[in-house]
């Protein structure tokens, strides 16, 4: 369904659909934040005209139809494989841009060994990391990033971390590899802080381009179907409560990263 | 280019790399490890891909991706390896991008031991991986086989865009002897035009196996079996050794293959009038020509290093009109022309 919109010549148009972005209503619930960091990544995409160069890989996860609405090349990975899928598109085409599109159980359960590994052998890859602190796709489960005491479908007295161990923090992990240039945890849950995400997103595909090693921009999201909450108090509360656990902030920054011309 | 005296998994590496092989990923695992080291070395000097993954896991995915981009890509493994690689296998099936396998058998179940196999036939022919799909799966019973069919592989993964697995065992990936390799094949020039390299002037090209509601996925379902069907038509290949006026049929693939060319050879010696088909593919498996062979002979010897697993195929192909008999060896023990001739005698008398 493609949405036509009539603009009277008195106005000016000043906020219009990105041309990486298809003209689809999505699949995602309403105050999703999936489909903000869409919107931010194909803006970035177009601000740097790389769309007929570049190749999505989308995760299992609910982004799984990203390709739908990123209109870019793109391949659909196994849960948690994102990262070693993109490897091989990479390295078959290194010419071109591969990012990565992924949840916090693809990336940071399922997929931990997968991730580490690339981002430790430095690979041209981009990462755009959605931390909603569960398993939205298939209904509310615990995921590796639920915060301590917080209630899923499958921690019903809410995360025991007796039992079930403690959220993990994939960012500070990444920050450790040798192989990441840059690693930061941004926020979709506010106006301010969803600008500073699409610049460190352009950051990271800059990086990439540049050829200088692995990015990652984690998003701390919302999940508000699963969190039963409605889209404003969930924001509300991921400001409040995951960002004290998750803190937001640059990990890893090179110098050549710090270097490079942001706008 | 004249014979020379080659390791199973070394010749099937360098046929790779001379059949345009442009990107390996791959894991270490015996009994196939030297065919990720020749690579190392190779891939790297010829300016190509080569990457040891972090496990089977990753190394599939890579795989899937480097196909999904239209090249010529493998990885190969054993055992352990390959069932690590199940689920990877089943996307790249429902995502019909082409790419080659080669499972060097080992001993199991577990980590069993590493000695030649071949009981991954299930596995290969039926059961790796989640959903309705066949691989197409060669099953070499020589180094020469061995290196031919790395060419053919990749023709028939590409021609069907589909996955094809190499069936060999550890004996044959271990053993040396003279063979030929193939010239040096210039690389393909163009990636196909399915293949995701960047979108520049035409429409986005996906890759996926999902196709969300039932109706959607039924369809592609019925595609896909289409597509086996023809593959079953066209590209089910074996070998017979004296079959024309034979009363016992030995059917026997690979290694075991192999030794029943001996087995023939030695019993026709005695006067024994035994004949041997060799399925140099497991799937599709050769069918029809076993049906009518079945209605030929007196009875059907079966011999493979496991338990019995093709002989549930020719059991199921031979449809009662002779009785099938088996005799294997297992936990990596190569049956000796001596076991099987010994039992074909025994047959023989049994149905005298
Ligand atoms: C191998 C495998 N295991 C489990 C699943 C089921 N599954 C689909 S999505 C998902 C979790 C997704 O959560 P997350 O990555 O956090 O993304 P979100 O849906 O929250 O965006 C799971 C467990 C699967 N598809 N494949």
């Amino acid at each position: 369904m493609s949405i036509e919109v009539k603009i009277p010549d008195e106005m000016e148009l000043v906020y219009e659909y990105p041309d990486a972005l298809t003209e689809v209503s999505s699949h995602y619930c309403p105050g999703c934040t999936h489909g903000i960091v869409h919107r931010l990544v194909a803006e970035v995409i177009d601000e740097l005209g790389i769309r007929e160069k570049t190749i999505g890989v989308a995760p299992v996860g609910c982004a799984v139809l990203a390709y739908k609405y990123i209109k870019t090349d793109f391949v659909e990975a196994a849960h948690g494989r994102a990262l070693a899928m993109a490897t091989g598109i990479k390295r078959v085409n290194p010419d071109k841009i591969v990012f990565t599109y992924q949840g916090d159980g693809d990336l940071a359960a399922i997929g931990t060994a997968e991730t580490v590994h690339a981002a430790n052998r430095g690979e041209l890859l981009t990462t755009v990391f959605i931390n909603n602190a569960i398993y939205g796709m298939t209904g509310g489960q615990m995921a590796p990033t639920t915060l301590p005491g917080m209630i899923t479908t499958s921690s019903p007295t809410g995360r025991d971390v007796i039992t079930a161990g403690y959220p993990i923090k994939m960012s500070e992990i990444l920050a450790q590899t040798t192989g990441a240039v840059y690693i930061t945890r941004e926020s979709a849950t506010n106006l301010g802080a969803i600008r500073k995400t699409k610049k460190a997103i352009k950051r990271a595909f800059m990086a990439q381009i540049a050829g200088l090693g692995y990015a990652c921009v984690e998003v701390v999201s919302t999940c508000c179907t699963n969190w039963n909450m409605d889209p404003w108090e969930a924001m509300k509360w991921a400001e409040e409560n995951m960002t004290e656990y998750f803190p937001l902030g640059t990990f890893k920054m090179t110098d050549e990263v710090k270097a490079l011309q942001v706008r | 280019m004249a014979k020379e005296l080659l390791k199973g998994n070394v010749a099937f590496a360098e046929a790779a790399v001379r059949y345009g092989l442009e990107a390996y990923f791959g894991y270490p695992i015996t009994p196939q490890s030297e065919a990720l080291e020749h690579l190392s070395g190779r891939m790297v000097e010829l300016g190509r891909v080569f990457l040891q993954a972090e496990s089977e896991v990753a190394a599939v995915n890579m795989v899937y991706g480097a196909a999904s981009a239209g090249v010529r890509v493998m990885t190969s493994t054993s055992g352990p390896g390959f069932a690590l690689m199940a689920e990877g296998l089943s996307y790249i099936a429902g995502s019909e991008v082409p790419a080659v396998f080669v499972n060097m058998m080992r001993g199991g179940p577990g980590l069993g031991n590493i000695q030649p196999s071949q009981a991954d036939y299930f596995f290969m022919t039926k059961t790796a991986g989640h959903g309705d799909f066949h691989p197409l799966v060669l099953a070499p019973a020589s180094i020469q086989e061995l290196i031919d069919m790395m060419g053919l592989a990749f023709e028939l993964a590409e021609k069907y865009r589909t996955l094809v697995y190499i069936a060999g065992d550890g004996s044959l990936g271990q053993m040396m002897e003279s063979a030929e390799l193939p010239p040096m094949q210039p690389l393909r020039e163009k990636r196909p035009d399915w293949a995701v390299i960047g979108c520049e002037g035409r429409d986005p090209n996906i890759i996926t196996s999902l196709y969300l509601g039932a109706k959607n996925l039924e369809a592609v379902n019925i595609r896909l079996q289409k597509k086996l069907a023809e593959i079953k038509q066209n590209e089910t290949r074996w070998k017979e050794y004296e079959t024309e006026d034979a009363e016992i049929l030995l059917v026997a693939y690979g290694t075991v293959g192999r030794i029943c060319t001996s087995v023939v050879r030695e019993s026709r010696k005695q006067g024994l009038k035994i004949g041997l088909l060799r399925p140099q593919t497991l799937w599709p498996f050769p069918d029809t020509r076993i049906r009518e062979l079945a209605a030929q002979v007196k009875a059907i010897l079966v011999s493979e290093m496991s338990a019995g697993q093709m002989l549930e195929d020719v059991e199921r192909t031979a449809q009662g009109q002779c009785p099938v008999k088996f005799y294997g060896r297992l936990g990596g023990v190569v049956p000796l022309t001596d076991e099987i001739l010994s039992e074909t005698r025994k047959l023989v008398r049994e149905v005298a």
